[in-house]
């Protein structure tokens, strides 16, 4: 999914001077990465993680593809667009959540995905700001162009608890250090209270109801596409306003039984909260 | 006005990528269409070079086939846990040169068929008479398929059920009737099994059984414990059935030996298929299974079995494997290997594979690649049975592929609920009760069939609404034979509570074909494992005879082949389960050849 957000985030290197210890000092060195890196590392880890123990991706080569045609693309428009060389984090982010999130037996897709995920970047936007997530906006063109070649990861995490919890405690950390928990913490809360309201309306176990969150397609996408600092607004008690309502919006879609709930309720709700901040921002000023 | 040119370029651009796969598709649409509104049978005949009739009832086959109704526990998804059963094998089990079939039932007190080929073109059921048809019940549990060999070398094949319930062996009494001889052959009480085949793994010349279990043999589905008996993962299983390897000691009483050969696996196993891989006389085993990754076992001199999939490449990524079929879709003298998984549109697209030895390995380093896409036979569906056969006798295997999962309402998906749950994590999904009811909604049903037919250049084309295949039919089982001796390869289909269906071939006569009926001396009798390659136009073909293969199915054993417009063959090499090789030169074309392993 999108973890542009975070490889975007402003730098963080606000360790605490208190430490003296040789040993904490390294910890701190370490965590004092510039947190643009931070995402790409945690994204690659998952992607590493999913596939040397599940085998969880397509293809090598199909997320090869998509990352390595991000990259180009990004690339060829920066520095036609701006006139300078971009940082590539942000497209690698783009390129490994396509090739990590979208299913195709197909090469194309993939490569289309990513490419329609840093264009949309350079072509939609509003008083110089783009308004959707570019993975999730790409991935959502896709699922409704061609859905006869491209499916989204559906697969778990093996049959143990723990990839998952590594996963939710490092994606937790991060985020928590990107200042952007808050979003991570009220989307969960909200998805679990609704799957409660779900599943009173529905007569459907809690469970089931709940059971979509428990897969890694869910944690790409709470710990990277709704946490996208590029495509939030800029308030924190709007940013838990608008990812309530992407939670919201997504519930709707469930009850009508759409598949790809989360990714439509963001692209739905997402650019619709940041033009309304753009414009109320802009009129005051 | 300088600065707005990459500014307009960057909206062409992006306008183009957005248009791009809706040109795509609508050319695909356009040249298909094109292809339909000139469709009918005589055209297909001349273009395609067969068509297929649908010709059941003529024919005198009027079976349909029903479902059980499982503990009352599953009643919300029954349809969705009950959804197999429907299999038919072929066998000529009389001997009189006509290929017979044997259908399988499912409802508790429904009948299985064994149909009789009367060398007219019309078939008689007679498996009442012969006692092989009253399988189906609670106590007992319901058929799911069978499989057919003469595991005591007596000219006659027997008779392997398998059931979600107790397996059973009838011995064929000279063709005449059946009598049961589970306990003597020391079967297990209770298997939940949607596979088996028959192999000489030893190559001792007396057939061998696998057995492969879907659900846990400790669960018995009419009386449920309690709910949680689904897969723990819809890619990841492995609290499906346990795997068995019977070992023929000869006088009708078997072994098992899974265990001390190294054949060990509790994944769900929908389809197994034995052919040697390598070249080295003994048959390998691969396994299809739902919910996880495809097994590949191979065959280290019949003492041991060592699982390579991961090592092959073939049990890399999880799909939902329901078929297994062999067939050298190149004429390269080398084995590709079909596997059936599931495609909807928009929601799961693993696409099938078509499994093609790497270029360059073979042996024990054989690799394997899927080429499916690239040759065009991947999107199939909710693909279940399938099976390679060359329909047009143009030289080339093609492919059958029948699908659909559960049709009820058309109006109406269940793939938003069953998604909601099959991606959840192990203690939601390996529970019943966490599934929503299914509430009369279709499952992937009403799907349009596959028939691939094979260019010969490596890659396959999608024919058949044009040369008649047109049912939507939740099709399960597919088998090929030659029920009229005419040189081509009619198509029998089991359906999921819904009729089996015969299609009649009609080929364009200028194509030439062969067939070899095997009887083995010194191997077994049936010659299952027995490999024939034959030599033409400056190529090869090999085939197999198969005890079982595609979805609870098994084809003719005679080998079929097609030739094209050749005038001669070269010659044809035949290798025995035994190892004897024997050489028939330039053998009479349009012709079904008998030949017996030399002493």
């Amino acid at each position: 999914m999108n973890p542009e957000a975070i490889a975007s985030a402003p730098a963080d290197h606000s360790i605490s001077t208190a430490q003296s210890n040789a040993f904490l000092k390294k910890l701190a060195w370490f965590f004092s990465f510039e947190n643009r890196y931070l995402a790409p590392m945690l994204i690659t880890t998952i992607l590493l993680i999913g596939q040397l123990t599940y085998g969880f991706l397509e293809s090598w080569w199909r997320t090869f593809l998509a990352i390595g045609v991000a990259i180009l693309v990004e690339l060829v428009l920066g520095r036609l667009i701006t006139g300078q060389w971009p940082h590539l984090a942000s497209a690698y982010i783009s390129g490994i959540s396509v090739g990590i999130l979208v299913r195709s037996p197909e090469f194309w897709p993939f490569a289309l995905c990513s490419a329609i995920s840093i264009t949309s970047k350079y072509v939609i936007r509003w008083r110089g700001r783009h308004l959707w997530n570019p993975s999730n906006f790409a991935i959502c063109v896709m699922l409704l162009l061609v859905p006869e070649y491209v499916s989204t990861l559906s697969v778990q995490w093996g049959n143990t608890v723990w990839p998952m919890l590594v996963v939710w405690a490092l994606g937790s950390a991060i985020v928590y250090r990107l200042r952007r928990f808050h979003i991570t913490a009220t989307y969960v809360v909200s998805f679990i209270a609704l799957a409660l309201l779900r599943s009173a309306i529905t007569g459907h176990a809690f469970l089931a109801e709940v059971a979509p969150i428990t897969g890694p397609m869910y944690q790409l996408f709470i710990f990277f596409m709704i946490t996208d600092p590029k495509t939030t607004v800029s308030r924190k008690w709007a940013q838990c306003l608008v990812v309530f309502l992407v939670a919201a919006m997504e519930m709707v879609l469930r009850l009508s039984e759409n598949i790809h709930a989360p990714y439509y309720a963001l692209t739905i709700v997402g650019p619709l909260a940041l033009a309304t901040e753009i414009w109320w921002t802009s009129r005051k000023k | 006005m300088q600065s707005r040119i990459p500014r307009i370029a960057l909206i062409i651009f992006f306008i183009g990528l957005l248009a791009f796969p809706l040109i795509y598709k609508r050319l695909a649409a356009r040249n298909t269409a094109a292809e339909t509104a000139s469709a009918n049978l005589s055209t297909a005949l001349a273009r395609y070079g067969f068509s297929l009739t649908e010709s059941s009832k003529a024919a005198g086959i009027e079976f349909k086939h029903s479902a059980p109704t499982l503990d009352a526990k599953l009643s919300h998804i029954m349809e969705q846990v009950a959804s197999m059963g429907a299999a038919v094998s072929v066998v000529d089990f009389d001997r009189d040169g006509w290929q017979d079939i044997y259908v399988t039932n499912s409802g508790e007190g429904s009948k299985n068929a064994l149909y009789k080929n009367l060398g007219n073109g019309s078939f008689k059921d007679i498996a009442a008479e012969f006692g092989v048809d009253g399988l189906n019940s609670r106590e007992n549990g319901v058929s799911m398929g069978a499989v057919w060999g003469d595991y005591d070398n007596d000219g006659y094949e027997d008779l392997f059920l398998y059931k979600w319930g107790r397996p059973e062996l009838f011995h064929n009494d000279g063709g005449k009737r059946f009598t049961r001889v589970s306990e003597q052959a020391g079967l297990p009480r209770w298997v939940n099994a949607n596979t088996a085949v028959w192999f000489d793994y030893d190559r001792d010349g007396k057939l061998d059984l696998f057995l492969g279990g879907y659900y846990s043999e400790t669960i018995d589905l009419w009386n449920l414990k309690d709910t949680k008996m689904m897969p723990e993962s819809f890619e990841y299983a492995s609290n499906g059935g346990r795997k068995y390897l019977f070992h023929n000691l000869g006088g009708g009483k078997f072994e098992e030996v899974s265990e001390k050969l190294g054949l060990k696996s509790n994944r769900w196993a929908l389809a197994a298929v034995a052919a040697d891989l390598r070249g080295t006389g003994y048959p390998d085993l691969f396994i299809a299974n739902d919910y996880a990754v495809s097994e590949l076992f191979f065959n280290d001199g019949g003492k041991k079995f060592r699982e390579v999939g991961g090592a092959t490449g073939v049990g890399y990524a999880p799909k939902s494997g329901m078929t297994a079929a062999v067939g050298d879709v190149l004429n390269r003298g080398q084995f590709g290997i079909y596997v059936t998984n599931i495609s909807e549109e928009g929601v799961l697209v693993q696409g099938n594979n078509l499994w093609m030895p790497k270029a360059g390995t073979s042996g024990d380093g054989i690799k394997y690649e899927n080429l499916a896409n690239a040759m065009g036979v991947e999107l199939g569906g909710w693909s279940f049975g399938a099976q390679f056969g060359d329909l047009n006798n143009d030289g080339f295997l093609d492919i059958y592929v029948t699908n659909g999962n559960v049709s009820l309402d058309r109006g109406k998906s269940y793939w938003y609920d069953y998604s909601k749950v099959a991606g959840g994590n192990k203690a939601i999904i390996s529970d019943a009760t966490n599934w929503p009811p299914l509430n009369g909604r279709s499952l992937s049903g009403y799907q349009k069939k596959r028939v691939w037919i094979n260019d010969g250049a490596g890659s396959f084309k999608e024919v058949a609404q044009l040369i008649g295949v047109t049912d939507v039919n939740d099709g399960r089982s597919v088998a090929m034979a030659d029920f009229g001796n005419r040189g081509v390869l009619d198509v029998i289909v089991a359906n999921q509570k819904g009729p089996l269906l015969l299609y009649k071939n009609t080929v364009a006569p200028e194509n030439k074909w062969i067939a070899f009926d095997l009887e083995g001396t010194a191997s077994n009798r049936g010659a299952i494992g027995a490999q024939v390659r034959l030599f033409w136009n400056g190529g090869q073909q090999v085939q197999e005879v198969s005890g079982g293969s595609g979805f609870c199915a098994q084809n003719q054993r005679r080998l079929h082949f097609g030739l094209g417009k050749t005038a001669a063959i070269e010659r044809v090499e035949i290798r025995w389960p035994s190892g004897k090789m024997q050489t028939v030169r330039a053998p009479e074309l349009n012709q079904i050849h008998k030949l017996k392993e030399p002493a």
